[in-house]
């Protein structure tokens, strides 16, 4: 039986299913609204299964399911070396959403990442400590700002309100996720440089750990099919 | 592959041969304070050593080396000598390189004090010594050489100091000297943002209000400093090519110091490094190492943790790259890392590690 890991509830999950209905694929919950237990027509031998889209990165890695939808900063955050343990087969077009680094309005002197470097060493050597930046992303951020070359910031956790925290003086700029700017013209901050950290979109992973035995790709050979008809 | 039991024997012997050679034993703790390793690497350090919370200490570090607690335990006993041995486990993660071991023995030696060139010889011939016979090759940098080069320019001291910061960084090093020598019009680039502070407007005005520690004084200080870097004039194009030239020296260390004497003449600095790199030549040649298998790359030790700011070395298996993990030994010189975690009072310093398990794999491989 291939499993097929999709987000329990909200937005995500009916656009999950939608996804798959213009695809032929007709995924449902049943039982009572509570149960999270569906079915899936259209192809056969798939078990649907209904998981917060912040787990669905972890059950890929370990294999405990065969296909899954998730944004793609959730599995670049929370996997480590993402690509030896779950490949994209589809991007969805929805759930977009950008990861950015944001500082304060008025730090005109910031407009790119090699500014904000020269402004964290001079912010060091006037605090005694570190930038700091505030994001629950710290995997992605960190692996950025190793890449252009960023020194003396620190990451501190934020699960939320993270556009609040400078305000609120426990960091000097954030990195969140943002799709439309409006929260964070109204904290006064602007984004930094003009591409984002990543660009995140619902996908549908494939795991590269799960077992992966003929009836199960059969069934992917069907799905796969039908998205490639699609596009 | 050889046995667990095996690789700790084979630390603990080569830290007694340091011991009998007149080294302290140095035990350090395991668990390390988070904090200071933070300020001193960097947040990168996060994804490379475990960390773990203590409900009291607060974040602690499984040790991902042993240089840092062997600076804190030297520069806290107040002497101005010091020669410690260790050997242990040191911990890492390896996110990116699954086939890596996360935990492994390491077996090192510290000199502080005393006269540089002796001490880097020391250091070296003596890890030397445990590695002979083995099929490995040494290779040595300088990293006083980049940074005499680099306090040897025609430019602003706040450029240098950028330029020495990133020193091992090398893109963004490489960045930065590209706009430090373009003559770019900054003003342009800041959309005329600098000729206004120039002409003295409140710049900060209507800017947004001032949130979060970073002050708006400490803005107008750096736009200050970058209006006073816009006029200044670029790096000479020689100069630059000669920190070029420098990282791509390549070849013989005995060769080495020649050509440095003959790039003084661009950058007098220079003399000074090229002085240093003979005197240490001559102290190696005194212990009996072989200057004419001993190689030199000008760019060795950039990408290393960030901390050696003189002679670096490697020791790597014959047909081994200088990138390739892990080197059978290595280590460097560290002055300026003993000044932080010494809050100022430093002390010169030099040190390197063997990986007891890379040599046990090669005398097995011998057999």
């Amino acid at each position: 039986m291939l499993k097929l890991g999709v987000p329990s509830k909200g937005r995500l999950m009916e656009q999950t299913f939608d996804w798959f209905a213009d695809r032929g694929i007709s995924l449902a919950r049943t039982g009572s609204d509570r149960e999270y237990a569906g079915a899936v027509t259209g192809v056969d031998g798939v078990e649907l299964v209904l998981l917060s889209a912040g787990e669905i990165p972890r059950e890929l890695a370990a294999g405990r399911i065969h296909l899954g939808v998730t944004g793609s900063d959730l599995v670049r955050e929370k996997l480590a070396a993402w690509q030896t343990k779950v490949e994209s087969l589809a991007l969805m077009g929805f759930g977009h959403a950008d990861l950015i680094l944001a500082v304060p309005k008025f730090w005109l002197d910031v407009e790119t990442l090699s500014d904000l470097d020269a402004a964290a060493a001079a912010f060091r050597a006037a605090h005694g400590h570190r930038l700091r930046i505030a994001t629950k992303y710290h995997r992605l951020v960190r692996d950025y700002l190793r890449h252009h070359g960023v020194a003396d910031y620190q990451l501190v956790d934020s699960q939320g309100a993270t556009e609040g925290t400078v305000k609120n003086g426990t960091a000097e700029a954030i990195a969140d996720i943002t799709s439309t700017g409006e929260t964070l013209r109204a904290n006064h901050l602007k984004i930094l440089g003009e591409d984002p950290i990543h660009a995140s979109q619902a996908n549908l992973f494939r795991s590269l750990t799960a077992a992966w035995g003929e009836a199960e790709l059969a069934s992917l050979a069907q799905i796969t099919g039908k998205v490639a008809a699609a596009a | 592959m050889p046995d667990r039991a095996a690789i700790r024997d084979e630390a603990h012997r080569i830290r007694r041969v340091f011991e009998a050679a007149g080294a302290e034993p140095f035990e350090g703790a395991i668990l390390q304070p988070a904090d200071t390793l933070l300020d001193l690497y960097g947040e990168d350090i996060r994804g490379r050593a475990y960390v773990t919370a203590d409900p009291l200490r607060g974040e602690q570090m499984l040790r991902p080396d042993f240089t840092v607690s062997v600076v804190q335990a030297h520069m806290e006993s107040g002497r101005d000598t010091g020669r410690y041995a260790y050997s242990g486990l040191i911990f890492r993660q390896q996110d990116e390189h699954p086939e890596r071991p996360s935990e492994y023995f390491q077996t090192g030696l510290e000199i502080f004090g005393g006269d540089p060139a002796e001490a880097d010889a020391e250091v070296f011939a003596a890890i030397s010594a445990q590695l002979d016979g083995l099929p490995v090759r040494a290779v040595t940098g300088d990293i006083g050489v980049l940074i005499a080069a680099v306090e040897g320019l025609e430019t602003s001291a706040i450029r240098k100091a950028a330029l020495r910061r990133h020193l091992w960084r090398p893109e963004r090093f490489k960045a930065l000297l590209a706009r430090y020598s373009a003559g770019t019009d900054l003003d342009a680039l800041r959309g005329g943002l600098l000729a206004r502070v120039r002409a003295g407007e409140d710049v900060l005005a209507g800017a947004g209000p001032e949130i979060g520690l970073r002050s708006q004084a400490e803005v107008m200080a750096r736009l200050d400093r970058l209006v006073a870097d816009a006029a200044e004039p670029p790096i000479p194009a020689e100069q630059v090519a000669l920190l070029d030239r420098i990282l791509r020296l390549r070849g013989a260390a005995w060769a080495m110091a020649a050509p440095l004497r003959e790039l003084a003449g661009v950058i007098p600095s220079l003399a000074e490094a090229a002085a240093r790199m003979e005197a240490r030549l001559a102290a190696l040649e005194a212990r009996g190492i072989d200057l004419d298998t001993l190689e030199f790359e000008g760019s060795f030790g950039r990408t290393t943790l960030e901390y050696y700011d003189g002679f670096v070395f490697g020791f790597l298996v014959d047909g081994q790259r200088p990138d390739n993990w892990p080197p059978v030994a290595s280590g460097g010189r560290y002055d300026a890392m003993t000044r932080v975690l010494g809050n100022g009072r430093g002390a010169p310093a030099v040190g390197g590690v063997i990986r007891p398990e890379q040599v046990l794999k090669l005398r097995e491989a011998q057999c």
